[in-house]
């Protein structure tokens, strides 16, 4: 099809990570693999990583999913199902069949046990073969339920499920100025899919699609091209596409203490029955105002995040990981302003920590001739109203959304982690 | 016209196809050694009163009369609605003969007044010996019922192209703008067969745009736009003559075509890919947007291919029959919303919302009927 397809598959996958590692993030970047509880070692750009490269598989099996602590891949497919069958059963059927798709596409595997090119001449594959030959480029799958699974909007219990919805899994309340499109907020399921080949990615989305055929529609999907939050200390801070470093202070692979307070659900808590070493996953698709933003002053800028665009120190410090100091001055006045993103998203001043996990998009145009450019944001917490929500609320006066508008909302129930082969996404849901 | 590539995936199976008379089938009634009776139909709009219900097996000929004001049709249907036989447009006042080879079995007869909906029904009991087929002569008999079927509908469609001609020629811009889309209905159910006649394709059914460099726009669309566009008949007579011997001709040659089991299998999956291509976006009929007649004729002609083939699949894969039999009735209860009297809603009254269950719907058959092949090709 192009000039790429030339070289030896695996050669062409690895060449264009080893690019990537130079070009978007230094020898620092090199993604050190590992699931939860796995070991993590601190990659930096004198201590050359010792766990698998880029290419290598993520273990689909373990405590929590895959792709919520996994060191952020370069590249995601989010998508957002309806689920349009009235029936338990099927759904529970598309669910094992994901699983094994899952497994198999994690491992760098073909979707189906024949294979792209293996079956029979007069019967549509069982994979769609785009991955045909790219290694599993640290493919997670992430599974999430919305709200509407357990209850319909007009209150059916679809399912069975409505007495088994925890509480904190209920629609995020509106925040001033949202500008949310119904069309792509919401869902029942959504398939959070990263990896760090976006062939991988994407391909994985589809295949899953074609086997949900009859069982779910896809109700919105999103691509992300470029991670804007580190989620392992083995990783540098990206960028964001206001260019400014997006993640320094985010919870962490390695602070488990933290990610049991602010990301697990635990056994005690609502839902914590099926729910219990999973996590809440909250979606925005925020297009970024570029071109207002590109035509404002570097101070202004940097006063607006709080942060210095070159090193992404906090004001009033020198380099990015330097404490965050509220009380630091600067010409007579707080050197953070009390109205900047940082001031108002930090912890210390939201009183909550969230585990973000976003990537920058751009979506072609918006037939003005300006950018439909954003981030699509996602967060894991213990429970949305201890954490994004109470986040987004105290953004109410963020200089930040004079350049963001809030176009796509969901929110969604992540179970535990697959505990061995014969495990099956939804089983603690659905009791099987 | 579908996507050029169905036509030329499909061209090559037809070249091995075997061409049989066009009286193959149990039309000619003398399979089983001739009629041994005449079973009266009385249709009327809304009764369809069949004389004898209970039948020993062999060879019938029912005799339709149709008393009311509306144009009818009549059908005897096996499990699945497959199709053992049928008349097509017989004209108030009018009697048609239908002779018909029946098994042992049950079987339901429909008369379609106003030739919409799934019709007035009449269960029919037949008893007595039949034969066992092998899966060999099931899947050869699937080819002769799809001829059988094909038979009708070209017989139909040249009738109603007749008259839509005669309308345009007539200067009759609403006659010929409420024929146009019934005219369309029986194209749009054999598409497979009459398609695969490459050349006359493009001259019958292409859109502004598709030709060659130097060729002229002709046939239905061309005579679509003058209707609708310029709300004329001015300078289509041509274009009329033209398009009813082009479509004297491909009725011809279709009427000659068996397709072999395979062939079957891919023509109704072609068939629901047409909806998902060129109906569901509205791209067929851009200025008449009767595009749910022709979304309903592709259905309907998907679903005669694949009950063709229903005996054997039964044998072979009744899970996948089953779910078949599931997901038509739900890509049809989900079109039925937007009729509207004898037709449909126009395609720009329908919403984004309205078009995404439609599309859900048809995508979820089109996994199950893009099986069947296989299960075919396994013989």
């Amino acid at each position: 099809m192009s000039e790429s397809s030339g070289p030896a598959p695996q050669a062409a996958g690895l060449s264009r990570r080893r690019l990537f590692g130079l070009v978007g993030a230094g020898t620092a970047g090199a993604l050190v693999a590992g699931g939860v509880g796995g070991a993590i070692g601190r990659a930096t750009a004198d201590d050359a990583p010792a766990g698998p490269s880029a290419t290598d598989a993520v273990p689909f099996t373990g405590a929590h999913q895959a792709g919520i602590v996994t060191p952020a891949q370069d590249r995601l497919h989010f998508v957002a199902f309806d689920v349009t069958t009235d029936s338990r059963e099927d759904l529970v059927e598309m669910l094992r069949a994901w699983t094994e798709a899952a497994r198999r596409m994690t491992a760098g595997q073909d979707a189906g046990p024949v294979g792209a090119v293996d079956g029979n001449r007069y019967a549509p594959p069982d994979d769609t073969g785009e991955a045909l030959g790219l290694p599993p480029s640290g493919l997670t799958l992430t599974i999430g339920f919305g709200p509407t699974l357990f209850t319909a909007a007009d209150g059916t219990d679809r399912f069975g499920l409505a007495a088994r919805r925890p509480a904190p899994l209920a629609e995020l309340p509106a925040f001033p100025g949202d500008q949310l499109d119904p069309a792509l907020s919401g869902g029942d399921i959504c398939i959070q899919a990263c990896a760090n080949d976006p062939q991988v990615a994407v391909h994985a989305v589809r295949n899953l699609v074609r086997l949900g055929a009859g069982v779910v529609s896809v109700r919105w999907s999103q691509l992300g091209f470029g991670r804007t939050s580190s989620t392992s200390t083995g990783q540098a801070t990206p960028r964001n596409l206001f260019g400014f470093k997006d993640g320094t202070d985010n919870l962490k692979a390695e602070n488990a203490t933290a990610l049991d307070r602010f990301v697990w659900v635990d056994r005690g808590d609502s839902g914590g029955d099926w729910l219990a070493g999973g996590s809440y996953l909250v979606t925005r698709r925020i297009r970024m105002l570029i071109e207002p933003w590109d035509t404002s002053s570097l101070d202004e800028q940097e006063k607006t995040i709080g942060r210095t665009k070159g090193a992404g120190a906090p004001l009033g410090q020198r380099a990015e990981f330097d404490p965050v100091d509220f009380t630091a001055r600067a010409d007579g006045d707080a050197a953070i302003p009390e109205t900047s993103h940082v001031f108002l998203a930090h912890p210390t001043n939201s009183g909550t920590a969230i585990l973000r996990r976003g990537y920058s998009f751009v979506d072609g145009s918006d037939g003005l001739g300006r950018l439909d450019a954003g981030l699509f944001f996602i967060a894991y917490q213990r429970d949305p109203e201890t954490g994004f929500v109470q986040v987004q609320r105290n953004l109410r006066t963020d200089r930040l959304n004079e350049y963001i508008r809030h176009t796509s909302s969901a929110v969604f129930a992540c179970p535990p982690g697959l505990r061995d082969e014969h495990d099956w996404w939804g089983r603690q849901l659905f009791g099987g | 016209m579908s996507l050029r590539d169905h036509r030329l995936a499909l061209l090559p199976l037809l070249a091995t196809a075997a061409l049989t008379a066009a009286c193959g089938g149990s039309d000619d009634g003398d399979g089983g050694g001739g009629p041994t009776d005449r079973i009266a139909v009385a249709a009327s709009d809304d009764a369809c009163d069949v004389d004898t219900t209970e039948l020993p097996a062999g060879v019938h000929r029912f005799t339709v009369e149709n008393s009311g004001s509306k144009v009818t049709e009549f059908y005897v249907y096996a499990e699945g609605d497959r199709v053992m036989a049928e008349v097509e447009n017989i004209a108030p006042g009018l009697s048609r003969d239908l002779p018909v080879e029946l098994p042992a079995g049950e079987y339901e007869a429909a008369c379609k007044p106003g030739m919409v909906g799934d019709g007035i029904r009449t269960r029919l009991t037949v008893t007595g010996e039949s034969a066992k087929l092998s899966e060999d002569e099931r899947l050869a008999q699937a080819g002769t019922d799809y001829q059988r079927y094909v038979q009708s509908q070209t017989a139909a469609f040249l009738e109603r192209t007749t008259a839509f001609v005669d309308a345009v020629k007539a200067g009759d811009v609403e006659g010929a703008k409420a024929l146009y889309p019934v005219a369309r209905t029986y194209w749009e159910r054999t598409e497979p067969v009459a398609e695969s006649f490459g050349d006359l394709d493009p001259i019958i059914d292409g859109r502004e745009g598709d030709q060659e460099p130097g060729q002229d726009f002709t046939g239905f669309h061309r005579i679509e736009q003058a209707l609708w566009v310029g709300g004329t008949t001015e300078g289509m007579a041509t274009y009329a003559d033209q398009l009813l011997t082009n479509v004297q001709e491909i009725v011809d040659r279709a009427n000659q075509v068996t397709l072999d089991p395979l062939q079957l299998a891919n023509g109704a999956k072609a068939l629901l890919d047409e909806i998902a291509t060129g109906k569901i976006t509205g791209e067929e009929e851009r200025y008449s947007h009767t595009d749910l007649w022709d979304f309903d004729a592709n259905l309907e002609g998907s679903k005669a291919a694949v009950q063709a083939l229903r005996p054997y699949l039964e044998e072979n894969d009744p899970e996948l029959v089953a779910q078949i039999d599931e997901r038509f009735a739900a890509v049809e209860s989900e079109l039925e919303q937007y009729r509207a009297g004898e037709g449909w809603m126009l395609y720009d009254q329908l919403s984004q919302e309205n078009l995404r269950g439609l599309s859900d719907s048809v995508t979820a058959l089109t996994e199950s009927v893009s099986q069947v092949a296989a299960v075919v090709a396994d013989r």
